[in-house]
């Protein structure tokens, strides 16, 4: 009665061994539920309940104070879809994702495979390329704030003294997104070396010393073997980042505020001024549908690998 | 890999490897300056005088070190506060999930029940909605309970976590079918099992996860930004926002307090580098 066998589910569940079995079921069954209780009540309350509320919040359209709203169906989704800032706002959180995840990867590649030696005092390099992992948004973004801040100019300094004119990073409204992503890029790079590094360790040595064996260069071989082991880790740094990006808030908060002239207002930070600034609730929650698709697309890519990696193990 | 105890062949060859050795390092070396660089600088600014900070060409040596500053920002910033508000949630979060993580991977790996796989997927389906996506009811419901300004608030919501109770069911799979049935003929229950043989064979997995709960429970930003204006339960990551924004030209003081809220997690990193390295990579998803 209870054969699940059928559901179709990738990841087969062992058969709970001889004693217990011979226990009453719904005594079982009794148990499971207080254990999974617990987690079943969080995630109803603040992730299902709350995504469903978005969706019917989406239906209704506040007045300009925000105090009272109509039920005006998918009009309103229809408005943002249409709208010229939520389409400004995907633009930029395209572009952030574009200037971010690309040049993340090829950086964290390369410390990886820096890092993939066996040298005298590696530990230490491979703490410090992990460093950034412990690195908070908010710490990071202070950071760069100052660093970037056009009246210290310690890049600015560096950037004259090699030939360049100074940038107003943060002000001119053609600079703002690169340094936010020049940020965002250094706060991702140690969750990306970790990763790769780990990917490029399950490489087996053997399949480097046959291809040595064979005459390939160090070059053949990091395109040869070396890379296309490493595809579904790459791919998976891609997704991860590509999520953090869409769900990027923190750095353009303490950096920009989404400025200057909207040039930094990705999806998070306008469903935040939208509905905690402007009491736009429906606006927010029909653009927070919007990152709920993105989201999900993104992450049903990303279970195809986790699933891989459950097949073949750690 | 050649080592020097391996016969030297031809000498060109040896002084190639040596070559190719420093190069390596050097290559190493320079990424790591550059990686450090931010980190540097903010130490060095935490330790100029503002007056110095300003100075063009900047100057990055701490000639006269202003340890006065720190404790400024304690004082100034709250920081003590905040910190210690930061740690009460993050240790209550990193608790909470172990437990409940432990709790639902044990059912899911051990228990036979009607509907298993379609609840598991029900949990999996969880780590589908963002945060940032339900913070408009999220933050009603909070609201509702009357927890804004609460540590409950800070904390309940992320008392349960998906990633948690995959990582331990995975774990936990892999305890021997024969323990079980040793432990069962020994007499032990449910939870004799789960406590006294589970959970310590599988105590990489949970130091994984309670590192990797710890961490994301400290960096959290959106959430404690929306609920908390209270400086009794704000944390140490909007703290430092707030430091920033009502002391903007005071750079030392803002670059101090940074130092005092990244310091305690960038030990974390230190301490636990390995659990966390290993929590990072058997999923990564950010919670």
């Amino acid at each position: 009665m209870d054969d699940m066998s059928a559901t179709e589910v990738t990841i087969a569940l062992p058969k709970p061994a001889g004693r217990w079995r011979a226990r009453p079921r719904l005594k079982e069954a009794a148990f499971a539920l207080v254990l999974l209780g617990p987690s079943m009540a969080l995630f109803s309350t603040f992730a299902f309940y709350p995504l469903v509320k978005t969706f019917y919040l989406g239906f209704f359209r506040s007045d300009p104070f925000g105090l009272s709203s109509n039920y005006v169906g998918f009009d309103q989704y229809l408005d943002v879809l249409q709208s010229n800032e939520f389409h400004r706002s995907l633009i930029t959180t395209g572009l952030f994702a574009l200037f971010t995840v690309p040049t993340g990867l090829v950086l964290g590649l390369g410390l990886a495979l820096l890092a993939h030696q066996k040298l005298r005092g590696m530990v230490v390099y491979r703490t410090i390329f992990s460093s950034t992992v412990a690195t908070s948004v908010a710490v990071a973004s202070v950071m760069w704030l100052t660093l970037l801040n056009p009246s210290l100019g310690v890049i600015n300094y560096g950037l004259e003294e090699s030939g360049f004119e100074a940038v107003n990073w943060l002000g001119d409204p053609d600079w703002a997104l690169p340094a936010v992503s020049l940020t965002t890029i250094w706060l991702n790079l140690g969750f990306t070396f970790i990763v790769i590094l780990a990917g490029l360790q399950t490489i087996p040595e053997e399949l480097h010393e046959s291809a040595k064996i064979d005459g390939a260069g160090a070059v053949s071989r990091l395109f040869n073997v070396t890379l296309p082991m490493l595809s579904p880790t790459l791919l998976f740094a891609v997704v991860v980042l590509t999520i953090n990006a869409f769900q990027s808030f923190g750095q353009i908060d303490i950096l920009t505020q989404g400025g200057p002239l909207d040039r930094t207002n990705v999806l998070v930070y306008s469903i935040y001024t939208e509905g905690f600034r402007n009491f736009n609730e429906g606006v927010a929650a029909a653009q927070g549908v919007a990152l709920f698709l993105i989201v999900l697309v993104l992450t049903l890519i990303q279970f195809r690998f986790l699933e891989r990696r459950v097949f073949y193990g750690n | 890999m050649a080592t020097s105890a391996r016969p030297v062949r031809k000498r060109p060859l040896r002084i190639r490897r040596v070559l190719g050795e420093a190069a390596q390092y050097a290559a190493l070396t320079i990424a790591a300056a550059i990686i450090l660089t931010p980190i540097y600088i903010t130490v060095v600014y935490s330790l100029q005088p503002v007056e110095e900070i300003f100075s063009y060409p900047p100057n990055l040596l701490v000639t006269d070190p202003q340890w006065d500053t720190y404790k400024r920002a304690f004082e100034t910033g709250s920081l003590g506060r905040y910190l210690i508000n930061s740690f009460i949630v993050a240790t209550a979060i990193t608790i909470g999930q172990v437990i409940t993580s432990v709790l639902a991977a044990y059912a899911f790996a051990f228990l036979r029940f009607p509907f298993r796989n379609l609840l598991f997927v029900v949990f999996l389906a969880s780590l589908m909605v963002p945060w940032e996506v339900t913070i408009i009811p999220n933050y009603q419901t909070i609201s509702t309970f009357g927890w804004l300004d609460s540590y409950q608030g800070l904390i309940v919501p992320f008392l349960a976590t998906a990633f948690g109770t995959f990582l331990l069911r995975q774990a936990f799979l892999t305890v021997p079918r024969d323990l079980r049935d040793a432990a069962a003929m020994d007499g032990y229950g449910h939870i004799g099992f789960m406590l006294q043989v589970v959970v310590p064979l599988s105590r990489a997995a949970v130091g994984a996860l309670a590192v990797f709960s710890f961490l994301l429970a400290w960096n959290q930003y959106l959430w404690p930004l929306l609920i908390t204006n209270d400086d009794d339960y704000r944390t140490v990551q909007i703290g430092l926002k707030a430091l920033v924004s009502s002391n903007i030209d005071e750079f030392n003081l803002v670059m101090a307090g940074t130092v005092i809220a990244a310091a305690p997690i960038l030990a974390l990193l230190i301490l636990f580098q390995k659990q966390l390295i290993r929590g990072l990579t058997s999923g990564a998803i950010k919670g």
